[in-house]
């Protein structure tokens, strides 16, 4: 009785999966194949030439590009970007003396309590406080850019597929529609419709192509890196990607080496496990004919 | 019960002897994993599983339970207590991706485990009660990785738990008041992340308790093992302890091994980049997905896309609850008096289409809600119940097994002279 109500069960479940087949099947062949062109003219990120420091599982931080990528998070991004998960105490793991940290964060106005009216201020920056945000809530942050509220940078990197790539790709990958091809084929051809609506800028790195950021690093030196490192486009870019892995994943490096250590001690128990049971079992086990 | 030939403790020392008066916890230890619980000498690397899954289950309570102290179920605060973990607490960052990758582990041991069952009949006679206990773990694990997903508060938390909680508001009439009574309101939110919180500590508990009765259920009758073939004699045996503790001992490091590369190396290759970004009501992810552990079910969820008599939406539901729940049949469905697949040559055959099924099914649930994936996992979705409600239950009656051995030692040393207990290789019916 159990097997004749289960089957009959199966065969309902199994032949509403089948009508529900057969209906997307006659509707996949009855109409066109929508295709999109941010389907089609999306690009995958990639990384700079040679990729990042930190690749791979023996891959280190560049400390000094780490300091570049502050810099120029500090004079570009900030503008508009907060990042809200890291201290100032933190940059000593960037190479900054505890007396650098305290005189960077002094720069910052962090927001604050007057100590004798008790309305709200602003003051100059500790190394415990959180790096300040440019906007003082998410609706000033919408009014001030056409309604797109600019993301917070902390974990940018962790929060899309091959982050570092993605932010590298994104800040280089600003380009003319008009001129855009993949593949050989020009989007302008493929789509004669596709806009750039007002207040937005193109970008085939972003998911639909069209991004409410404007192009953030546009001229050579528009940040002067104090080591002297030549402050091209691509360099700022891939900077700030390293810099923005680092804010995400601070114990990135950290992480690898307590997994070298912790994978080296597991070779060698799981081998004496492996021999361990090898002659507890000697006894047991049936000789192998020769 | 256990063999006749099981060795008995006998306490050494005068303290073992007055403990062993007042408390046998010792003792208990002793025949439960201890030299003395036989257990069949043939027993391969497929059987190394249930330890690995108590371990599983141990890590989790123990790096969730460190977790928790720093960890505030908060909607204004939960994601910053996250990060909080991930870069202020000592060693923070690990227990936190061994926690997160360890409920990935946990269930890539369980489906192994599970489908262990499935190819050597784990689930007939006598060992029905076993199984059913552990399809109840299967599904106190899923509820609890679910609601565990959501304490991140990130988008796939949030979203996840408004598609997962809208599944109960497809029941007809009492459908949405159920979700809002789960949720604690018309969308997820503190109140909702509070309970989940609660239940996602709680749980893990019962799952325990369940372990226990899934282990005294199996101590029952003794293991099963490859052959099918029940324990005659002593000589088809050996006791637990030095023999499969030092197996186990040997599976759980290579288990370790796998488990330490992804957390220290690639700590977020099983989760989604979403997670990363703060649960925003007002924006919707372009692909909504569970953990990959969901991919399955989830797939079947999505492949009803008809309204045939009832909506499409609450067929998938159906469909997807039934999915897990007709494993409680299974013991029911399958009549043949083989237990083991290598014995079953038709049986073996199904077997590999239902695992190409799940590999597809798997598959189609990650991907995009977007053709052809929907109409693959179509087909995937109406074999899944074929396989178990129709197939199986023919091929166990229509099918001619292959010769079984007399016993467990002739299948392994190749002759047996001493068999004692019988002819017991049919399953009680």
């Amino acid at each position: 009785m159990i097997r004749i109500i289960a089957a009959l069960a199966g065969l309902v479940f199994a032949g509403v999966a089948l009508l529900a087949f057969f209906n997307g099947a006659y509707t996949a062949l009855t109409e066109e194949p929508q295709h999109s062109a941010d389907h089609e003219f999306h690009l995958e990120a990639h990384g700079p030439k040679g990729g990042f420091s930190f690749d791979g599982p023996t891959g280190n931080w560049d400390i000094a590009q780490l300091q570049r990528g502050l810099k120029v998070y500090s004079e570009v991004c900030s503008a508009c970007h907060s990042l809200k998960f890291v201290a100032f105490r933190d940059l000593e793991e960037l190479g900054y003396s505890e007396a650098q940290v305290k005189a960077f964060a002094a720069t910052k106005q962090v927001p604050g309590i007057d100590p004798n009216t008790g309305e709200a201020t602003t003051r100059p920056g500790e190394p415990t406080d959180y790096f300040p945000s440019p906007y003082p809530n998410a609706v000033a942050a919408a009014a001030a850019n056409n309604n797109a509220i600019p993301p917070d940078l902390s974990l940018m990197t962790k929060a899309r597929h091959h982050g570092s790539d993605y932010v590298y790709s994104l800040l280089t990958g600003f380009t003319d529609p008009a001129t855009f091809e993949k593949d050989g084929k020009r989007l302008m051809e493929e789509f004669p419709d596709f806009t750039t609506p007002d207040g937005l800028y193109f970008n085939p790195y972003f998911g639909n192509l069209n991004l409410a950021m404007s192009p953030p690093l546009v001229a050579e030196g528009q940040v002067t890196f104090d080591d002297g490192t030549k402050a091209t486009v691509p360099q700022m870019a891939e900077d700030v990607a390293a810099f923005l892995t680092w804010t995400a994943e601070p114990k990135l490096v950290e992480r690898r080496q307590t997994g070298w250590g912790v994978l080296v001690f597991l070779l060698f128990a799981t081998v004496l496990a492996y021999f361990a049971k090898k002659q507890i079992w000697a006894g047991v086990k049936p000789k192998k004919k020769a | 019960m256990s063999f006749p030939w099981a060795k008995e403790y006998t306490p050494a020392s005068g303290f073992t002897k007055w403990i062993d008066e007042k408390l046998p916890l010792p003792r208990f230890v002793y025949n439960a994993v201890g030299a003395g619980y036989p257990v069949p000498r043939n027993l391969n690397y497929m059987w190394n599983f249930g330890v690995l899954a108590g371990f599983c289950l141990v890590l989790q309570i123990v790096t969730g339970v460190v977790l928790a102290m720093h960890y505030a179920a908060n909607a204004q605060v939960a994601f910053g207590t996250v990060e909080h973990i991930m870069r202020d607490v000592n060693w923070g960052w690990m227990l936190r991706y061994m926690h997160a990758n360890g409920a990935s582990f946990f269930f890539l041991v369980l489906y192994l485990h599970i489908f262990r069952g499935f190819f050597y009949s784990s689930y007939k006679a006598p060992r029905e009660m076993i199984w059913l206990l552990g399809v109840v773990i299967f599904l106190l694990c899923m509820a609890t990785a679910f609601m565990g997903y959501v304490l991140p508060w990130g988008q796939m938390s949030f979203w996840g738990a408004k598609v997962i909680t809208g599944l109960f508001s497809a029941i007809p009439l009492v459908g949405e008041p159920i979700q809002v009574w789960l949720l604690g309101g018309y969308a997820p939110d503190n109140a909702s992340l509070n309970r989940f919180f609660s239940l996602h500590f709680l749980l893990p508990f019962v799952i325990a308790g369940v372990v226990i009765l899934h282990i005294w259920a199996l101590h029952i009758p003794g293991s099963s093992n490859p052959t099918g073939v029940e324990v005659k004699s002593e000589s088809d045996t050996v006791p637990f302890h030095p023999y499969y503790t030092a197996k186990d001992g040997f599976g759980l490091g290579v288990f370790l091994i796998i488990y330490c590369v992804v957390v220290f190396f690639l700590p977020n290759m099983l989760g989604h980049p979403d997670n990363y970004i703060e649960a925003n009501p007002l924006s919707t992810p372009a692909h909504i997905v569970p953990e990959w552990y969901f991919y399955p079910f989830y797939a079947i969820l999505r492949a009803f896309t008809f309204d045939f008599i009832l909506e499409a939406k609450l067929w998938g539901v159906l469909a997807m609850f039934s999915s897990i729940l007709l494993w409680f049949l299974l013991p029911w469905l399958d009549r043949s008096p083989v237990r083991s697949g290598h014995y079953r040559p038709l049986f073996r055959i199904f077997f590999m289409i239902f695992v190409a099924d799940m590999a597809v099914l798997f598959y189609c649930g990650g991907a995009p809600a977007e053709e052809p994936y929907v109409m693959i996992s179509q087909i995937a979705t109406a074999y899944y119940f074929l396989h178990f409600l129709v197939i199986l239950p023919i091929v166990s009656s229509i099918e001619k097994p292959k010769p079984l051995p007399y016993s467990i030692t002739e299948a392994v040393l190749g002759s047996d002279k001493k068999a004692v207990l019988g002819e017991n290789t049919q399953p009680a019916t």
